[in-house]
């Protein structure tokens, strides 16, 4: 295998994609056509060329698999890719995620639809990008770059304020990434390269590493996003268009858990557990304050987007308690929340399409007319809640559990979280399934078609597969995650400065 | 066989889930009606054989059927353990599901959407045999909120009625309460004891107590320094008061009656709610070593008897009144348990069963007849016209009463009576409101009884002559039950409560004896007696002397007020919990998402940036007198700078 660079091939076949897609005159008859499915094609076939991967992925190794190297910059900075059990299941989700997306835009899209495939396919390779780097400065390129598609497909595709949306997530993620790419100038400087794998062996001096994972968390707590840095999601959501909040709360969001379980944990471990309970304040905060709100909404899309808030508060929360259970439950929380949130998404998708109003006071009593769509969004609401049985529940529990054994406070108030999950979720249930058909422009709307099954039948399954057999994740995730917490393990232990040990005898003395 | 007795009902709900989809026509219909129930009722007859043919060696069987997660050394599995315990509830499940089965395809004949009835209707069956054959507390987990979901999309079956969503999310979002405790015992149990499996935590527990282990005997939790049995007992508790309706988290139940009637008989009065008692008596090797939660339970056991029994006589809606019957009775169920007398729970779960589904079920047969009318002050006199109902709801009264040799009476007044023999914390206090309870339990069920069936009708002329008796498919499987409220006592005492109790139960609960045959005359007449004066007092004021109820309500204004209206507990939550969340929630996105954060970022800085610019603009007026002027400031400025600065 080492000698077919299959990273590569995945992150720039859909630039192959865009090339085909600009030689295709899509003013002539069939021009839409021919875009739609060339474009599915592409993304298909990198489905298709990622699972190879997974196949040939050796889970039992716990370093990074397929690697590739290639001289960039200089000596320090290289095109360094490779993949491992904690990033190769985000980048399957990436390009599974990714024909969905397609798929969904190909009737809601009425302008600029050539224009809108290539920022998607570009988006992809930035995606994918992400997850393979082993190198800073790649990673970065690919982490900021991401910004400007997704600027793109919300700000032309979006809906009535999508200007006032795409400059606050500009603006807001910008600020995050300055830091961090000050820190990644100033980690070269430190160590004399941006070689990832060679950093997370590094022992960087605590207090640069103090310095660093700040900046770092910059960037990431934008991104996830934590409170009070959560603002631009909710706006965001509600202005892009559908295929855009599915690749916004799948994969996105998912970048940030990755960079903090990547990077803060993994080249920061002594900062890391140093701030570990200010991350977990943060994210109970998140928890229970995004619940609150997602309470009031009136809005579906920001119903969901403040329930994502509150989701990726149990992936920042199970990361930083450094137990295999914690990070794994994270892991599949993400995976998980990028299913499900998707399909929630494209839920919404679904009907905006008929109606074009996601004011949840404006459908009611769908069941009526729906009831395949009933069905569909039942499952997505379950896994959103929580419900053992559903992925989501997986993630959540082995979070909860872990976070237990750290600090049962946190325990407390994070499982708080799941009654008024329930709360918010059913209620946007009720309000738009249940009750009687009586809005006029609701009586003769159509259930699902042939395609919209399509879309969302596979995301049911998955949701409900994996939360009665989570085990094949789990293998995949597990020996990169054990290598992981042993690195820290042994970090932190060597840099325990030697005077704290008197002061612990001391105690038990009395 | 176990495999097939969990499995089949699952296969009846994708089977009828798949029907659902298909255009509404009678042989889908009937197609799924069959399908469902006779796969129940194929599963009720081997969890019988199963219940008789072990009814003497407490054998155990353990079933592995594949990993669900194993992370670390956090390792759990799909499983089917039965032990006598679970063979009680395997019987009860099955037995009442597939008479719900069989009785809804009449209760629901004239309903359009059949197929998905039955579907949810297995569902549950499935999820609740998954519960009680799980082998760790993951698996009960799962069952736990399996059944909450079928609980929540049955009472919201008829989802155009307003009050049925609001129900059905009631007692979603209430049973979380509960959840959420069981869910932080499950942490606790796993963070002290490293595992999830009932055998394993048992035998640890044991160790723990006996100082034996190295595991912490107490923990901090919140703060505060816990025994670490008292706070996973706790804890678990709080889950088991949630599904098990007890008082504080009960609201969810009386609201609960909004859904179908078959569907308040199985899962409402039946089985689900009696999944708490379940698992306290599952844990019982564990509570047992926890005896201040042991008071705690006798003490909310007791208290949600008579506080539900209170409730239950001053209410006039049909399967209200039951439904807080059913409470009630939980309450001494969860009182037996807390006075450490797990066979006797056990019993009156498995009699209760019986006599609670046949008065739900008989309450559906009298609904059906008067057209979904519910208010039994609009009723009377029915005895004439539905006279099978009236003698099958009969016999499940006096069962719920404690006429002698019926069912109840045995199961009710073990539990009484091991209160009585107690010592335990509340022992008495549970006691004499188990005495209490059994006056206002008769009081209100024949009340029931009399203002339904008896006296002059109250029904309108136009609507009785559509009043008929239930057909053949919804009156046999109320005859099954009527026998089971009448004989299944007295056949199975000695197995639950008497002689063969440890050959019957092996280790699968925490055994105690008492010497039932010293106690005092009175204490064992009082129950019976006080059975009997709520028969009379009830037959006195609605059948005899009939202006006396409207006299007491007159003298007691407010405190009928308080009984009719639930304690107010209703209006308490809507004060201290719903409201002041949807306006903490409204605050956090106004004011500090949009007015702090927003305000203080991207839009305050974007103001500030706007706001210098526009100034900067000003000052490029293009007059090149107004640069110069500029200029001339400035150089005067730095000029006088400089000549100061040198001095």
């Amino acid at each position: 295998m080492s000698s077919l660079p299959i990273l590569s091939i995945i992150i720039f076949l859909p630039l192959v994609g865009v090339a085909l897609l600009s030689l295709i005159n899509s003013t002539t008859a069939n021009g839409e056509r021919n875009l739609k499915q060339t474009a599915l094609w592409v993304v298909c076939l990198n489905f298709i060329v990622s699972i190879a991967m997974l196949i040939n992925f050796d889970q039992s190794d716990p370093n990074f698999q397929f690697t590739e190297s290639y001289f960039w910059l200089n000596s320090g900075i290289s095109y360094h890719l490779g993949v491992d059990g904690i990033s190769i299941l985000l980048i399957i989700l990436t390009t599974f995620l990714m024909p969905f997306c397609i798929l969904a835009s190909f009737e809601s899209i009425k302008v600029s639809l050539k224009e809108y495939l290539i920022a998607f396919l570009i988006l992809e390779t930035l995606m994918i990008g992400v997850f393979c780097s082993l190198d800073l400065v790649l990673f970065y390129l690919f982490f900021e770059g991401g910004l400007i598609p997704m600027f793109l497909i919300i700000g032309i595709w979006g809906g009535e304020r999508r200007v006032y949306a795409t400059f606050k997530f500009f603006l807001f993620t910008l600020a995050g990434s300055v830091f961090m790419l000050l820190a990644i100038i100033a980690i070269y400087m430190e160590t004399g390269t941006t070689n990832i794998t060679y950093l997370l062996q590094f022992d960087l001096a605590p207090s640069l590493q103090y310095i660093f994972w700040l900046a770092f968390f910059a960037s990431f707590a934008v991104k996830i996003p934590m409170w009070p840095v959560h603002t631009w999601l909710p706006d965001a959501h509600v202005e892009a268009p559908t295929a855009g909040s599915v690749i916004l709360a799948g994969v996105l969001l998912k970048m940030a858990g990755y960079g903090f379980i990547r990077f803060s944990l993994g080249i920061f471990p002594i900062a890391s557990s140093y701030f570990a309970p200010f991350i977990f304040t943060l994210s109970i905060i998140a928890i229970i304050y995004a619940s609150l709100v997602a309470l009031v909404q009136t809005d579906m899309k920001k119903l969901i987007a403040y329930s994502s808030v509150a989701h990726m508060g149990f992936v920042t929360l199970g990361i930083f308690t450094f137990t295999l259970q914690g990070i794994e439950g994270a892991i599949i929380q993400m995976l998980s929340h990028g299913i499900i949130s998707a399909a929630l998404f494209l839920c919404v998708g679904v009907v905006y399409d008929r109606i074009h109003t996601r004011e949840i006071d404006r459908y009611g009593g769908l069941v009526n007319r729906m009831p395949l769509y009933a069905f569909a969004f039942m499952i997505f609401i379950m896994g959103s809640i929580g419900l053992p049985g559903t992925s989501g529940f997986v993630g959540e529990f082995l979070v909860l559990l872990s976070i237990f054994s750290v600090n049962t406070y946190f325990a407390v108030f994070a499982t708080s979280g799941v009654v008024l999950a329930a709360a918010y979720s059913l209620w946007l249930y009720r309000k738009v399934i249940f009750g009687s058909l009586i809005k006029d422009d609701l009586q003769d709307i159509l259930d699902l078609s042939y395609r919209e099954i399509i879309i969302l039948f596979p995301l049911a399954f998955l949701t409900i597969f994996f939360g009665f057999y989570p085990q094949p994740l789990i293998d995949i995730i597990e020996p990169s995650t054990i290598q992981l917490i042993t690195n820290i393990a042994n970090d932190v232990a060597i840099a325990e400065p030697a005077s704290y040990e008197p002061v612990i005898k001391m105690e038990s003395e009395y | 066989m176990y495999q097939a007795i969990v499995f089949f009902p699952l296969i009846g709900f994708l089977i009828a889930g798949l029907l659902s989809f298909s255009p509404n026509n009678s042989k889908v219909d009937k197609a799924a009606q069959i399908i469902t129930a006779s796969l129940i009722s194929i599963v009720a007859i081997m969890s019988s054989f199963a219940f008789i043919a072990h009814i003497n060696d407490h054998s155990v069987v353990h079933i592995k059927l594949f990993d669900w997660m194993a992370v670390g050394t956090f390792v759990v599995s799909w499983s089917i353990y039965v032990d006598p315990v679970t063979r009680i509830m395997l019987i009860v499940i099955t037995s009442v599901s597939a008479l719900v089965h069989i009785y809804s395809i009449g209760y629901m004949s004239h309903d359009n959407s059949k197929p998905r009835f039955m579907a949810y209707l297995s569902l549950f069956t499935f999820t609740m045999l998954a519960l009680v054959t799980a082998d760790n507390f993951l698996q009960l987990f799962f069952g736990w909120e399996g059944v909450g979901l079928a609980s929540y999309l049955l009472i919201g079956f008829w989802y155009r009625k307003p009050t049925a969503n609001a129900a059905s999310i009631k007692a979603f979002v209430v049973n979380r309460v509960g959840d959420f405790g069981l869910a932080l015992g499950i942490f606790a149990i796993f963070y002290l004891f490293g595992t999830l499996d009932y055998q394993e935590v048992f035998q640890k527990a044991e160790s723990l107590a006996s100082g034996t282990s190295n595991i912490a005997s107490t923990i901090s939790f919140f703060g505060y320094n816990i025994g670490s049995l008292n706070l996973i007992c706790f804890l678990l508790f709080i889950g088991a008061m949630g599904k098990s309706a007890q008082i504080f988290l009960h609201t969810w139940l009386p609201d609960a009656m909004e859904g179908p009637t078959p569907v308040s008989a199985l899962i409402h009065a039946a089985t689900m709610v009696t999944a708490g008692v379940f698992l306290v008596v599952r844990c019982s090797p564990m509570y047992d070593l926890a005896p201040d939660i042991l008071s705690l339970i006798t003490f909310v056991g007791a208290t949600t008897a008579i506080f539900a029994a209170s409730i239950g006589l001053v209410q006039n809606d049909i399967k209200r009144i039951i439904a807080y019957s059913t409470c009630s009775q939980l309450g001494y169920m969860f009182f037996a348990v807390g006075v450490g007398a797990y066979g006797a729970a056990m019993f009156h779960l498995f009699t209760h069963a019986f006599f609670k589904a046949l008065l739900f079920l008989g309450a559906g047969s009298v609904i059906h007849a008067v057209s979904n009318e519910q208010d039994i002050r609009k009723m009377g006199g029915l005895s004439n016209y539905i006279p099978f109902t009236h003698i099958l709801m009969i016999i499940g009264t006096i069962s719920l009463m404690g006429f002698p040799y019926t069912a109840g009476y045995y199961s009710k007044d073990a539990i009484i009576e091991s209160a009585y023999l107690a010592s335990s914390g509340f022992s008495s206090y549970a006691f004499i409101i188990g005495l209490i309870g059994v006056l206002m339990t008769s009081f209100y069920s024949w009340r029931l009884m009399f203002l339904t069936f008896n006296g002059t009708t109250r029904i309108e002329e136009k609507d009785i002559s559509h009043i008929h008796e239930s057909p053949n498919v919804m009156l046999i499987p109320l005859i099954i039950l009527a026998i089971g409220a009448l004989f299944s006592g007295f056949f199975f005492k000695d197995f639950f409560i008497g002689t063969s109790s440890e050959l019957f139960w092996g280790n699968s609960i925490a055994l105690h004896h008492h010497d039932h045959h010293h106690i005092p005359f009175l204490i064992y007449y009082a129950p019976m007696f006080l059975g009997f004066l709520g028969l009379f007092l009830a037959w006195y004021m609605y059948l005899k002397n009939k202006n006396m109820p409207a006299n007491i309500v007159k003298m007691n204004g407010p405190l009928y007020q308080f009984l009719l209206n639930k304690w107010y507990f209703d209006e308490l939550y809507n004060y201290i919990f719903v409201k002041p969340a949807k306006a903490v929630g409204y605050f956090f996105w106004k004011m500090i998402d949009g007015y702090i954060i927003d305000g203080f970022g991207p839009d305050g800085i974007a103001k500030t940036v706007l706001n210098l610019s526009v100034r900067a603009k000003r000052i490029q007026t293009g007059y090149i007198y107004h640069y110069a002027f500029a200029i001339l400031i400035g150089v005067s400025f730095f000029i006088t700078y400089f000549i100061y600065r040198n001095i």
